[in-house]
């Protein structure tokens, strides 16, 4: 939230002292020879064209990171990304409970939202009510209603179950939480775990996966693309024939298949990694074409041709001076294929392929919403959705802006 | 044009054999093989006890002992040869009968998908170019974007509670009850359709977001050619110079990319096939994945890849046919 405050304020001077500029140049220009300038608008025309000296001697990657912040719903994409990203990295303090941690008095509960009045009047400090168990006048079941009477005051830093903060610091702090009973903010599913803490500890999962199945599949093209890029001939029509095979196959198919095959025995962890590596696997094609194109574009270039004259390796002449020529481009490909390893492995997990519980993803969480009387008895196990959906939005503005970003020809200054 | 065909043809063929080689590297590599599944699935609560002896004897039967190259050849020329993709173990029958009818109803509902596709990203994507920067557009490249960031599961779960719960109308599965085991009839194929529409509008939802950018891209690209604006100067009226010159040319990249969109159907049938209790193709491969009765698996894959490569077959010939540019042969 600060971040944004901060940019939108950065923002608002730069216009302004782009206005002001513009203004004083206009006056100059109309009373014709010599401007007479204050010396304010003096400094700021100084000012502009040390800007402007800044910006022809930027390298490439300032350029690139000016553009992209011009792009201001990539910005924002970027904010809540990264708000995700560390509410799923500090999922241990964020979330009040662990990821199967029960609340056995409130099965398929609602979800709190703290309050600041009730009918006994108002408070500074939010607080929800308490739960009561009662039974259905119809059914007879238990069902825990909550208990208009009793107050339990949401307090910051609470003291809770000990867990281990990024996997090997003990804490017992926990970022907020009520005393004395169990704050569920987006409800619990029906054996009572709590959505929120496992819908951030599913973040994590979701978005880790992403990674490493986008970075496994990055190398996997730079190889596979770069052989065929850089020898080109036979080597590059045999590869050329082996993407077109992992193109054609229908790809959540042939995931599933893979994942059919991972060993039932096998634990949480095993499962976790090979499904990076199932969904890293075949990522590369449109990666490796890409790869390929632009080095067979370039590769008789006369740097290339000098590098390989003066005995450059293969590997050397392709990572230093091929590479950087469209590593923005590349980046913009991984970027970009960021929401099909989530979609993939959300798809997969839910019905029932990919990870398997106690396991929690965004797929996992989401198979427990698979029938209609989910979505009317208790919608807020669709919770985790909505985090599928931001999560691939984010990645695909953010894709844009960087592709605008990256663009040298772009006509935006 | 008879030498085009012949390349791409040759090209279709030694893809689908690379193609059904990792089709049976991908059946072969869950642990365990048929033989002591195809044991224990038999015997199991028969209160029979199996013996290694006989789990071997299961396993000549079914020509498991063989190498594995040997028992690609047997496989694959089953199926050139006679149509047969082999034993369904889980239902205790052939692949053939399986899958049987389910092939057509597959083939249908990916039809009526890519003809809702088309039928609304061409005419709304060129609409969207033609009032670029109007509120319209900037409504469809939101949608765009919601488009591909929904997951199609859970827009089939909506959607089924939507019409279970306003229409009152039980669409799961792809028939009524009544027509299920009827014989065909125009009846029963009037029901098919009436169920159809779901699941083809949520494959279509995100194949539409996707080509709608596409043809406002080139159609916007078009739009600034010259050969538009001397049309326009020579009087050309607005509609039918849109037609003529670069609404033509906006609709190639969509037919280049049909066999891609074929492919990406076939991604998401067999999810939302879960969500709806659809039984095709695409429902059937989850349960066999599931089962691990990977004859099905391996014929239902094997036909999926086969249909995208005839639909690129397709998509090559057919832009070959509207954009005379591209040189034959080449």
């Amino acid at each position: 939230m600060a971040l944004v405050i901060v940019l939108s304020v950065v923002l608002a001077a730069v216009l302004v002292l782009r206005a002001r500029v513009a203004r004083a140049v206009e006056r100059a220009a109309e009373k014709g020879g010599e401007p007479t300038l204050t010396a304010k608008e003096q400094r700021l025309i100084a000012k502009d064209e040390a800007r402007r000296l800044k910006y022809y001697s930027a390298s490439q990657w300032t350029l690139v990171w000016w553009r992209f912040r011009r792009h201001r719903a990539a910005m924002a994409a970027s904010v809540v990304l990264g708000l995700m990203f560390l509410g799923g990295l500090f999922a241990e303090f964020v979330a009040p409970y662990g990821p199967t941690t029960r609340d056995t008095a409130y099965l398929d509960g609602a979800p709190q939202i703290p309050q600041f009045c009730d009918q006994n009047g108002c408070s500074w400090r939010p607080f929800i009510h308490g739960v009561k168990t009662e039974r259905d006048p119809v059914t007879l079941r238990a069902i825990a209603v909550p208990d208009p009477e009793t107050r339990l005051y949401v307090h910051l830093f609470v003291e809770g179950e000990p867990v281990e903060l990024l996997g090997f610091i003990p804490i017992t702090t926990h970022l907020f939480g009520v005393e004395g009973g169990m704050l569920h903010l987006w409800g619990t599913d029906s054996i009572g775990r709590d959505v929120f803490s496992r819908t951030l500890y599913a973040t994590w999962t979701s978005l880790s996966i992403g990674i490493l199945g986008v970075l496994i599949s990055f190398v996997l093209a730079l190889v596979i693309g770069g052989i065929a890029g850089y020898f080109g001939g036979v080597i590059d029509m045999v590869i050329q024939r082996v993407t077109e095979v992992v193109r054609v196959i229908p790809i959540i198919p042939l995931y599933m298949g893979l994942a059919a095959a991972m060993p039932k025995e096998w634990s949480t962890t095993q499962v976790y990694f090979a499904m990076t590596v199932i969904l890293g696997l075949f990522g590369w094609p449109t990666l490796a074409r890409r790869v390929r194109s632009q080095l067979l574009s370039i590769r008789d270039e006369d740097y290339v041709v000098a590098a390989r004259l003066a005995g450059a390796r293969p590997r050397s002449i392709i990572a230093r001076h091929m590479l950087p020529s469209f590593t923005s481009f590349i980046i913009v490909d991984l970027v970009i294929s960021f929401p099909y390893m989530i979609l993939s492995e959300t798809a997969l997990s839910f019905v029932g392929l990919g990870l398997r519980p106690p396991a929690v993803s965004w797929g996992v969480l989401l198979q427990e919403a698979q029938s209609i009387r989910v979505l009317e008895q208790t919608p807020w196990l669709l919770i985790p959705a909505l985090f599928v959906v931001v999560a691939v939005l984010a990645f695909t503005v953010i894709g844009d802006g960087l592709r605008d970003a990256a663009d040298p020809y772009a006509s935006s200054r | 044009m008879v030498r085009f065909v012949a390349e791409r043809v040759f090209g279709m063929v030694v893809t689908m054999v690379l193609v059904s080689m990792m089709v049976f590297v991908i059946m072969e590599l869950p642990p365990g093989d048929y033989a002591d599944r195809y044991a224990f699935r038999k015997f199991s609560g028969t209160g029979v006890n199996v013996t290694e002896a006989d789990v071997a004897a299961i396993r000549a039967d079914l020509g498991l002992d063989k190498s594995a190259p040997e028992r690609y050849l047997d496989w694959i020329g089953n199926i050139v040869l006679h149509g047969d993709f082999g034993q369904a173990f889980a239902f205790e029958t052939s692949v053939n009968n399986v899958i049987g009818d389910k092939v057509w109803l597959t083939l249908g509902l990916v039809l009526m998908t890519l003809i809702i596709t088309y039928a609304v990203s061409i005419p709304v994507g060129i609409y969207a170019a033609v009032k670029r920067g109007s509120a319209a557009d900037y409504g469809l490249t939101v949608f765009s974007y919601l488009g591909l960031a929904l997951p199609n599961f859970l827009l089939a779960l909506v959607l089924l509670y939507i019409s279970s719960r306003y229409f009152g109308a039980d669409i799961g599965g792809l028939f009524s009850e009544d027509y299920e085991r009827a014989p065909w009839s125009l009846a029963k194929l009037w029901d098919l359709i009436k169920h159809l529409w779901l699941p083809a509008f949520v494959l279509a939802w995100s194949a539409v977001a996707y080509q709608l950018q596409t043809v406002r891209a080139t159609m916007s690209d078009e739009l600034n050619k010259l050969s538009v604006t001397a049309a326009r100067a020579r009087g050309v009226p607005e509609r039918r110079l849109l037609i003529k010159y670069p609404a033509r040319l906006a609709v190639n990249p969509v037919v280049s990319t049909i066999g891609f969109d074929v492919n990406r159907i076939f991604s998401e049938l067999p999810i939302v096939a879960a969500v709806l209790g659809l039984t095709e193709l695409g429902g059937l491969l989850l349960r066999a994945y599931l089962d691990l009765d990977m004859y099905v698996a391996g014929a239902i894959l094997l036909l999926l890849t086969f249909a995208v490569v005839m639909m690129n077959f397709v998509s090559d010939i057919l832009l070959a046919v509207l954009d005379p540019r591209i040189k034959l042969g080449g």
